[in-house]
């Protein structure tokens, strides 16, 4: 093995010097010469085409909830890009080394890409989804014409982002950590891992984490606040409810997660001992920590999407939700024990068998609302009147896939049978199954469905249809090689193998792999297909899909003051009940309408923030200081401006109302 | 009926996949089929589990096929009813139905869970053979190193690198701790894995039906040389083992502290190797983290800790660290040095076996809740008395 030596500490750079830059490394220069070609080309391309402006004045500094949301799904897509060539990378590395054979991936960058992957995949991939996702939909649906804190909005976002960003930045300069998603100590402290990769992994998360927390508190205050009038908490719709217990549970455990890295940070940087191996430290408090918020955070990803899969369920049936009461009392279930349970992480670092057995008895019994859940979609179909569009056949996919995946996680919190499991590639497999089987699919059920009301046209079918294919058949050839590897006794992170009966499954596992990555090619050409031929899809009703809930009452895309009149609310269903009563919109009377102004704090705050988690990583102390200051002082700044509001004049709003009353009279709706 | 034709063809199709099934034949599937009873049982508990749960896995997917056909959009003759939301009678068979499985289930996960609790002496060595009293189990220690294994046997007083010999239908107990980061412990063909953590000491029990060769490593990444930190498990017949042995006492090479604290630094891909002696308190010495000369061990902090600690003139007593081992994955000293506690004085550890351990369990009548709790003390890392 080759010891990476500690670099020397300088007093302008810190640890930083042209070592610091992977040039030994063919991979990653080519990879960074593509990315600086790309990113050239991009530059370029806005500059010709003078859009610096635009994007500064409408998307950059926007406080809109859609622009924020439409910019976290971009966000989410780019990082998922990546996340998928580690995949990539290591299906391919473990498809290769076998009967001594090394592979491609020397044991330093392997281990920094099954690092990444995970980390990306669940901070920068599939939070920015569901963020951007809650955020679209949720004012929509509750009748609102912004987030409770439009400011805080754009402020958290650009958080995320910086985190993303400074992540991406280890990818060119330094490392990556080599510990494993969750960077367990005492792997993860000092001792163990002397370089820059563990704060990489801290420093990201954290400048991330300000942005995931404040979007917690903001949509949770938007969701209780902002309602319209009739909509009590009882008619909500069930999107909006499996938001809500998302966001309560982000609140409730991502300052765990803070609280944790912090305690790592001090032992990092300060010399403390909370997780070291001498001087009273406790490793295992870390695992417990760590995993406080890790399993709650499983349920933040997971219930939104529920949401997504009650909304498309109901909707692409024609039929009312079957119970719906059972439904939010499943979630809020799902939402109490979810943190009940975080032991069945390690049932093998030697818990007692009683300790044991109620975590995994609780375990099971999320298995219980969830299963209800399962069912309440079913009695939807059921004597309904399915459409089998895209977001219905995600749906249906997602029942068949996840089930499976909910039978194996159930599997898993039998203690003993977690004992011959416990980090195998079948435990991989599962909760690949229930992520991308739940996660995923229900995104691109969501990405489907409400497409059209965000850009107005819906996307292309054809292409569409390739991609759902590809992906359903892709995950079954990826993970099943994996479920029966895992009986195997095959280990998780493994980089070379000497067992060559096990490579043929590694083969399979590979293909499935490829066949998904076809999928996500297919569904990249299946947007910009549908940009290309935005005329034909072209919607102008607004409600493409017969829909029920509120969103659908608005143009597509909405105009940025989404209603309006605030509309008042009768029924669970408040679109569909206002449609069947035949209620008119409202043509005349219009009003100034109060919004928020556009403000470049956001992006500012969060673009000190990257430098100062830049100069942290790197031991840089002059810049820590000055940025630091640099912060406070913007934030400080910020709170003088006075121009925070403005008023839409009634004429305006008069106009584009007209508009859209002169676009619906040509439909004929 | 030629129009039904394709139709079935179609249908015959989604047996395709059990076309692979040969396939899975021909692989090891070590986690169902192991050599030792213990993993045996945690295998069979895995079918067991799975199929109760398949009782309602299965009819949802077929519902869910079932209902996405026959209410689809194009067929008018289904029933229609788009106000229809609630049924009191369903509503009570959704929540029941999977209840009475987790109800099930969970009855099975707390009896299996303390029958099968890793740190509990054996009650059998196979189904209807009772481990009697005097049977006394084979005891290996083990360490986790970076990146192999250590295994001890304080009894025979060898000890071995990445290489495990063990008499068969003998219950073995192991003692597992690491000198520095974690691993996971695991044997598939002999019992479930446990952690093996440093500075804390993790319990195992299991027992070889078949004699054979197996394989063992970590389950738990622990860095670069994590892939590689495989050993080969021998089950042996009582007499193979006990020539094994004294082969092995025979080849010389003694383990103590100072080579010890060679074998511990970083190093892949190691091969096997014997030692015919071992430095009996070695293992004690790894667990309360005092392997180097004249550094304070655990168990001697944690009880001037529990006197009240060593107040001011205990401030004092930390040393530069001579020998570091953390140095061998590339750390600097730091701005705050590398420092230990000094041993105030050099107190005998205690020995190895005088630990009490828990009795085994009486099998007859099983019902997991009557199980007595192994002892508190017995879990505990560090050994004070």
């Amino acid at each position: 093995m080759t010891p990476h030596p500690a670099p020397e500490t300088g007093p302008l750079l810190g640890k930083l010097s042209l070592d610091a830059l992977p040039l030994h490394e063919p991979i990653l220069v080519i990879t960074f010469i593509a990315v600086a070609i790309g990113g050239l080309a991009l530059v370029a391309a806005i500059t010709k085409y003078r859009l610096w402006g635009y994007l500064w004045k409408e998307w950059f500094t926007t406080v809109d909830h859609k622009r924020i949301g439409i910019m976290y799904m971009i966000l989410g897509l780019i990082m998922f890009l990546r996340g998928f060539s580690d995949a990539i990378m290591m299906r391919l590395q473990q498809a290769m080394a076998f009967g001594g054979s090394e592979g491609y991936l020397p044991a330093h960058h392997y281990d920094q890409v099954f690092t990444a992957h995970g980390v990306i995949m669940i901070f920068f991939v599939a939070m920015p989804f569901i963020t951007g996702l809650m955020n679209y939909i949720v004012p929509l649906q509750i009748g609102a014409r912004d987030v409770s804190f439009p400011f805080l909005n754009n402020f958290s976002f650009w958080m995320t982002t910086a985190g993303a960003v400074l992540c991406m930045i280890s990818l060119f300069v330094g490392e990556f950590a080599q510990t494993g998603w969750l960077a367990y100590p005492p792997l993860s402290g000092i001792a163990y891992s002397p370089n820059v990769g563990v704060d990489y992994y801290i420093w990201s998360l954290q400048i991330a984490g300000v942005g995931t927390t404040l979007s917690g508190i903001n949509l949770i205050v938007t969701m209780l606040k902002l309602r319209a009038p009739g909509m009590r908490l009882m008619k909500m719709p069930v999107f909006t409810w499996t938001s809500l217990c998302a966001n309560i549970l982000i609140v409730a455990t991502f300052p765990v997660l803070t609280a944790t890295l912090a305690l790592l940070t001090l032992d990092r940087y300060a010399g403390t001992n909370f997780f070291t191996n001498d001087f009273g430290g406790s490793p295992m408090m870390y695992v417990n920590l760590i995993w406080i918020w890790g399993h709650p955070e499983v349920y933040i990803l997971i219930l939104p999407l529920f949401g997504v899969f009650s909304e498309v369920t109901s909707t692409f049936s024609g039929k009312r939700l079957f119970g719906y009461t059972s439904m939010v009392y499943a979630t809020i279930c799902i939402t109490i024990l979810s943190y009940l349970v975080w032991l069945h992480h390690f049932f093998t670092m030697g818990s007692g068998a009683s300790v044991n057995s109620f975590f995994g008895i609780t375990t099971m019994v999320i298995s219980i609302p969830t299963g209800a859940k399962l069912f309440n979609w079913l009695f939807t179909m059921y004597r309904g009147r399915i459409r089998f569009e895209l977001p219905m056949m995600w749906t249906v996919a997602f029942m068949l896939t996840f089930v499976v995946g909910g039978m194996t996680g159930v599997l898993l919190a039998v203690p003993p049978a977690d004992f011959v499991l416990h980090n195998s590639l079948f435990l991989v497999a599962h909760f690949h199954n229930v992520i991308i089987g739940g996660v995923l699919f229900g995104l691109f059920a969501a990405i489907n469905y409400w497409w059209p009301k965000a850009f107005g046209f819906k996307l292309d079918v054809f292409w569409g249809k390739i991609s759902f294919w590809c992906w359903v058949v892709g995950f079954w050839l990826a993970f099943m090689p994996l479920y029966i590897l895992g009986l195997m006794g095959v280990t998780r992170r493994m980089r070379v193998f000497d067992d060559p009966s096990l490579q043929i499954w590694f083969v399979v596992a590979g293909i499935g792999a490829a066949v998904i990555a076809v999928g996500i090619a297919a569904m990249l050409v299946q947007f910009a297909v549908s940009i290309w031929r935005r005329d034909q899809l072209r919607d102008e009703t607004g409600d493409p899909w017969d829909g029920r809930t509120l969103e659908w009452a608005t143009s597509s895309p909405p105009p940025d003051y989404n209603f309006a009149f605030t509309p008042v609310i009768h029924d669970l269903d408040a679109w569909h009940d206002m449609k069947r009563r035949g209620h008119g919109r409202p043509v005349t009377g219009f009003r100034d309408i109060h919004m928020p102004s556009n403000t470049g704090a956001g992006i500012i705050l969060a673009g000190i923030s990257l430098v100062m988690g830049f100069a942290l990583v790197w031991h840089i102390w002059w810049l820590v200081a000055a940025s630091f200051i640099a912060l406070i002082g913007a934030a400080i700044v910020h709170t003088f401006n006075y121009k925070r509001d403005f008023d839409i004049p009634a004429a305006t709003v008069a106009a584009v109302e007209d508009a859209r009353t002169r676009q619906l009279a040509a439909t004929g709706a | 009926m030629p129009k039904m034709l394709p139709r079935s063809t179609a249908r015959f199709k989604l047996l395709a996949p059990l076309g692979l099934l040969p396939l899975l034949a021909g692989c090891n599937m070590v986690v169902l089929d192991p050599a030792g009873d213990v993993a045996r049982q945690q295998g069979n508990l895995i079918l067991i589990s799975t199929a109760l749960m398949l009782l309602i896995i299965v009819p949802v997917m077929i519902l869910t096929v079932l209902f996405a056909w026959r209410y689809r959009a194009a067929n008018k003759e289904a029933t229609y009813k788009p106000d229809w939301d609630h049924s009191t009678q369903l509503e009570l068979v959704i929540w029941a139905a999977p209840l009475l499985i987790i109800i099930c289930l969970g009855a099975l996960t707390w009896v299996a869970t303390h029958l099968l609790d890793p740190y509990r002496p054996l009650a059998r060595t196979a189904p209807g053979q009772a481990v009697t009293a005097e049977v006394r189990p084979v005891e290996v220690q083990v360490v986790a190193l970076d990146w192999k294994w250590l295994f001890i046997y304080p009894e025979q007083g060898i000890a071995t690198v990445n290489e495990l010999a063990l008499p068969a239908h003998r219950p073995v107990r192991f003692r597992i701790s690491a000198s520095s980061v974690m691993n996971s412990f695991y044997i598939p063909a002999l019992a479930g894995q446990i952690y093996a953590m440093p500075g804390m000491e993790t319990k195992l029990h299991g027992v070889f039906n078949n004699t054979g060769q197996y394989t063992g490593f970590s389950a738990n990444y622990s860095g670069a040389g994590f892939s590689d930190m495989r050993f080969a498990v021998k089950s042996l017949s009582d007499a193979d083992f006990a020539a094994w042995v004294a082969a092995t006492k025979a080849g010389g090479g003694t383990l103590d502290r100072a080579v010890y604290l060679k074998l511990e630094k970083p190093s892949e891909k190691v091969a096997a190797q014997r030692f015919a002696s071992v430095d009996p308190q070695l293992f004690d010495a790894v667990v309360n983290m005092c392997v180097e000369p004249g550094k304070m061990c655990m168990h001697d902090m944690m009880s001037i800790d529990a006197a009240g600690g060593a107040g001011v003139a205990g401030i004092g007593n930390v040393r530069s660290l001579t020998y570091d081992k953390f140095a061998a994955r590339g750390t600097e000293p730091g701005y705050w040095g590398r420092r230990y506690v000094g041993a105030l004085c050099s107190s005998p550890l205690i020995a190895s076996g005088d630990r009490p351990d828990a009795t085994p369990v009486d099998l007859a009548p099983l019902t997991g809740a009557g199980l007595k709790q192994t002892a508190f003390a017995d879990r505990s890392a560090p050994p004070h008395s």
